[in-house]
Parts: C-alpha cells; structure tokens; sequence
C-alpha cells in the first residue's frame, strides 16, 4: 500500500493517507488518554491509601465521613486533622512540581533544565527559610517572599547565561551555581534559627510534608487552580517551541511573550508549592522523563507529567513514614530516586557527545 | 491555492545590536516563481529572510505582504499565508513523521478548537507531496539527512502557505539528496503556484533552479534578474571576488560558473 504511494503523482488519491495520519493520530491520543486515566485511578488510589493507612488504620467508610465532615471518635482528629492536609498537599505539591518541571525541560529543550535543578527551586526555599526562621513570617506573606525569590532568581540566571542569546547548557550550569549558592543561605538561615528544629530544616533543604496544616495547603492548591490551566492553555505553544524558536515563529507563536507567560506560571507554581512543603528534592526534574516514557514521544506531556509527579509525591511520602523503620521526610525518599537518573543523564549525554 | 499574494521588502536596514547588516534594500519578490538569493557569507541574506518572516524586526523600512505590513499582522494569520523553513530546525527526540509534519498545522488551529479532517487532510497531502507517506511512524531522529530535510519541507506544506521561504535547504546533503530536495519544491511551485524564496550557497544550483536570481553583496543587491543576467563572471568577481569562467550548462542551458583559482587550472589567477 506505501509502497504504490511512491509510484503516484503527487495528489490524485490522498483518501487513504488521510484516513492513515488520523488512524495514527488517533492511535497515539487513546495511549495517551489511557496513561492518563490510568494515572488518575493511581492518584486517587494512592490518596486514598494514604488517608486509610498508617500507625493506626481506618476504614474507608471512616474515612469517607471524616471528609465529609462528620465526627468519628480518633478518625476525626487522626485522618481530618493530620492526614488529610498532608495528603491533599502531597497532590497539589506533586502536581505542580511535576507540571512546572516538564514546562521548563520541554522549553528549554532540556532534561536537565529543570527548576530544581538550575536554582529556581532553591531559590523559593531560601527565600522561606529565611523569612520564616529571621523575619518569623508565616502564611501568605512566606509564599509571597518565595514567589518574588524565585522569580528573581530565574531572571538572574537568564540574566547570567545570556550572551546573543540563552544557550541551553550555559543556562543549566549557572542555574546549578546559582542553586548551590541559595542553599548556603538556607543553610545559613537554618544555622541561625533560635529552636533548632530538624523536621523545619529537613523541610527547607529537601521539603517534607511533616506537620502540614491546612493554612499551608489553600495557597498551593488556589496556585494550582489558577496557574495549571494557563500552562495547560499554552500547551500548543509550546509543542512549537520544542522545534526551534525559529520554527515556532513561523508558526505563529509570539515566542518572547509565550516564554514570559510559561516562566511565570511554571516559578509561581514551584514558588507556592516550595513555601508549603519545601523544595521536595527531584519531583520537578523526574516527572517529566517519567511521563514521557509511559505516554510515548510526540504528544504533550503536560497533565501525564503533573500526575506522575502528585504520585511519587503521595508515595514517597508514604515509604518515608511507615516502610523504612524510621520516619523519613519526603524529599529524602525522592532525592534516593532522583539522584542516579540525574547522574544517568549526565553519563548518558556526555556519551552521546553533546554538551550536557 | 486562491490569487498569488505579492510580498515586498522596502527601504529596508537590518542589523544585530549596534551591527547593520542590510541597508536600505528594496526587492519585489516574483509572485508565483522561484526566487533564489546568492551572496558571500555574512552578506546579509539569511538576515534578509529572517526579516521578511518577521523573525527580525526592522530598524527601518518595512515587509509588505499583500499591501499589510509584515511586522503588524496577527502572528498565526501570517503563518497561514507565509512559511519560513529555518536552517537548522529541531526535532523533539522521539517524535514521528506524522507528528512533527502536524505541528505545521498549528497556525491553522486555535486554542480549544480541536483538530479535524482538513487537518489530517493537509498533513496526508503534505507527507505525500513530499513522498514520505512510508515514513510516517518513523521517529525523525531515525532518518538520512535528505529524508529528515524532506520531512521539514512537508511540515512547511501541511501550513499550507502560498509563500515559502527556505533557509538553506541543502546544507549538509549530499548531491543526490539536493537535487531531491530542489526538484521537489519546483514540483510545489508549478502544481500549485507557491511562491518559493530560499537562500542557496551552491550558485549553479540556484542558476539552474531559480526564475529569478537575487545576488548580494555587502547588505545590498548587487544583481537581479534571470539566472542568465545575473550569474555573469563580473557579478561573480564583484559579489565574491572571485575570478571564474560562465558557461551555458549543456543540460539545462542555464549559466554554469566554474571557478578559476591560483592552481590546478590552465591560466591561473595571477598573485
């Protein structure tokens, strides 16, 4: 059937090629909606276990009217108060992690471009520790501090790698000396705080949900609300960007006003999401590789890689508090993941010859 | 493909940062034919085509599409009416054909709306015009050089555009493959009158290639006209200094330069 393809004159029986492109189309976009669903039920099945399990289990009905606010002796206190906030933040955190890491990686046509791994994340999270431990901010004001740092410190590390341009690569190292310098001043700020406490530091150097109480959780999930929608909105976009900003223009796309909006959404997303849980070590940077081995090559991997990252979230943090002997805060356990995929990539690129 | 539209550049300097690159040029660009533009390197002519897709924006003068100014349209209205191939594109890694051939389709979509018949349309027509319909389901980054820039040129044609522009769409291709790639948009320009304006190196190609010949030199036109006027052994010294013997090629009776230098030719060129 191809093959006499080759053998007609441009343009006299295109019937069957166009039923081919939308068989394929269609082909890819049930694989992809599959990923999805299937993503979701993991979502909600592991929301799910994370309210039901623990020191002390509970039934799902028990459970099922803790949240619709009835009051159950010991469930009530257990599930609303403790493991609920953290098991809701553990979603919008995951989810916007994972959503703002892939943005970025998808951008910059980089794995390694993620927003925790050039800085942005670090940045957020001094910014709180800092204003948390020596201006004793809470609430709004701490999230409002980390959205500003971290704007301020994407700006500052286009600022350093731009030369005639970004280049992916001067971008990505400055961002990594950018980040090491932020986490000396976290470092610092934890250094200088009155009550030494290790579950607030643990927070801010590799996030944890430990203690998570709703006031922490609104901000994140109201970020999520407005900011995930804006992304989703340019996610044609930014498919276009992938090939080029050349291309992408001749596409239609405005680039620099597209780029502005991406960046803006994807830090606001990691700036509430650090302010609550802290800047959970390589959920950003993983989500994004991880989704795009489930759903395959070509398609947007904008709500996969949101999904895939409240999972690991939601998991991590239960491995961390109940599989491990010792309680464990949430970014250690993705930090034990993230950490030989980013040490894979870099090995894996240096092979292939390009720079980073 | 409805009425040819007329695409203009006027009074037109360019320039990077305090550089200027083209200065005030003027060039109507043929409806309906093959333009090809020729010059050393840096003379501008990359520079020249990335203005008129409105990939530069002009410090002065200005890029007339069908009486509209370039610069002002709609971003996704223009790319429904002029293409530009850039030099050197990327490919997401993974992505097929049939995927990166329908992301040309994006100035045709809107945010919600969602892909449809014509869509899957062009893109068949696109992949066929181009013959890698057999590709399809390949991956790009599987592919030779000829048929990943052929795969380009189809993601070019699914937008759909009655102006086209190429940035070198030869480099980097074996003879073989160029000719493949040359003849393939001459087929697009005389089935259905797109007008194609590409900066080419290799100047027999673009004698033999081009309806009209453009030659620069220092961000100017030097020359312009048909092949046979304008690749002439004064304009050669002129644009590239560089001495040369034009001849009538005898399989296409198009000019054909053949390059004299200080050897391996019998009068060498003195110094």
């Amino acid at each position: 059937m191809s093959a006499d393809l080759l053998t007609r004159p441009a343009g006299t029986d295109r019937v069957t090629t166009a039923a081919d492109v939308a068989r394929g189309r269609s082909r890819r976009a049930r694989r992809r909606r599959t990923v999805v669903l299937v993503l979701l039920v993991l979502v909600v099945a592991g929301f799910a276990v994370s309210l039901m399990f623990g020191r002390t289990n509970y039934s799902a009905s028990e459970v099922m009217r803790v949240v619709l606010g009835e009051q159950v002796p010991g469930a009530s206190f257990t599930v609303g108060r403790l493991r609920l906030p953290r098991a809701v933040l553990a979603v919008f955190a995951g989810f916007a992690f994972g959503l703002a890491g892939v943005t970025f990686q998808t951008m910059l046509r980089n794995p390694l471009a993620s927003p925790d791994v050039i800085g942005i994340s670090s940045g957020a999270s001094a910014a709180a520790a800092v204003g948390i431990i020596v201006f004793g901010l809470n609430g709004t004001a701490v999230s409002v501090l980390a959205i500003v740092a971290a704007l301020g410190v994407a700006l500052l590390v286009y600022l350093l790698a731009f030369r005639d341009g970004v280049v992916g690569t001067r971008l990505i190292l400055m961002g990594i000396g950018v980040a090491a310098m932020l986490d000396s001043v976290t470092a610092y700020a934890l250094s200088r705080a009155a009550e030494w406490d290790l579950q607030e530091a643990m927070r801010w150097l590799t996030g944890s949900l430990n203690g998570t109480g709703w006031n922490q959780v609104t901000p994140t999930v109201l970020a999520v609300l407005v900011l995930a929608p804006v992304l989703l909105w340019q996610s044609r976009n930014l498919s276009a960007l992938q090939l080029g900003d050349d291309t992408a223009a001749a596409l239609g796309v405005r680039v620099e006003r597209t780029r502005i909006v991406l960046i803006v959404a994807a830090v606001g997303l990691i700036a509430f999401a650090t302010a609550a849980a802290g800047p959970i070590a390589f959920v950003a940077f993983l989500s994004g590789p991880i989704a795009a081995r489930i759903v395959g090559p070509g398609s947007s991997l904008l709500v996969p890689s949101a999904l895939v990252g409240a999972l690991l979230v939601l998991v991590a943090d239960f491995v961390g508090q109940y599989a491990l002997g010792t309680r464990f805060p949430v970014g250690v356990v993705t930090g034990v993941l993230g950490a030989p995929y980013l040490v894979y990539l870099i090995i894996r690129t240096h092979r292939a010859g390009s720079s980073l | 493909m409805t009425t040819t539209p007329s695409l203009t550049a006027e009074e037109l300097s360019l320039g990077y940062g305090d550089r200027t690159v083209v200065s005030d040029l003027d060039l109507a660009v043929a409806p309906g034919a093959i333009t090809v533009i020729v010059g050393a390197n840096a003379c501008g002519k990359s520079t020249l085509l990335r203005a008129m897709s409105r990939l530069l924006a002009p410090r002065t003068g200005r890029v007339v599409l069908d009486g509209r100014l370039v610069h002002k349209m709609p971003a996704k209205e223009l790319a429904r009416t002029l293409g530009l191939l850039p030099q050197s594109p990327i490919a997401p890694e993974g992505i097929t054909v049939a995927d990166l051939v329908g992301r040309g389709r994006h100035p045709h979509q809107g945010v919600f709306s969602r892909w449809n018949e014509r869509d899957d349309e062009a893109v068949a027509e696109a992949l066929e015009a181009t013959q890698t319909a057999e590709l399809a389901d390949r991956a790009v980054d599987e592919l030779s050089g000829g048929q990943r820039q052929r795969v380009w040129i189809a993601m070019a044609l699914a937008q759909q555009t009655d102006v086209l522009l190429l940035d070198e769409p030869t480099t980097f291709l074996d003879p073989s493959h160029q000719i493949e790639v040359l003849d393939l948009l001459t087929d697009l320009n005389q089935a259905r009158g797109t007008t194609i304006v590409m900066v080419l190196h290799d100047l027999n190609l673009a004698a033999r290639y081009a309806d009209r010949l453009v030659a620069m030199a220092g961000g100017r036109i030097h020359a312009q006209g048909e092949p046979a006027d304008v690749l002439t052994e004064e304009n050669v010294r002129a644009v590239f200094g560089l001495e040369s013997r034009v001849i009538t090629d005898p399989t296409s009776g198009r000019p054909l330069m053949l390059p004299i230098g200080r050897h391996r030719v019998f009068e060498p060129v003195a110094g």
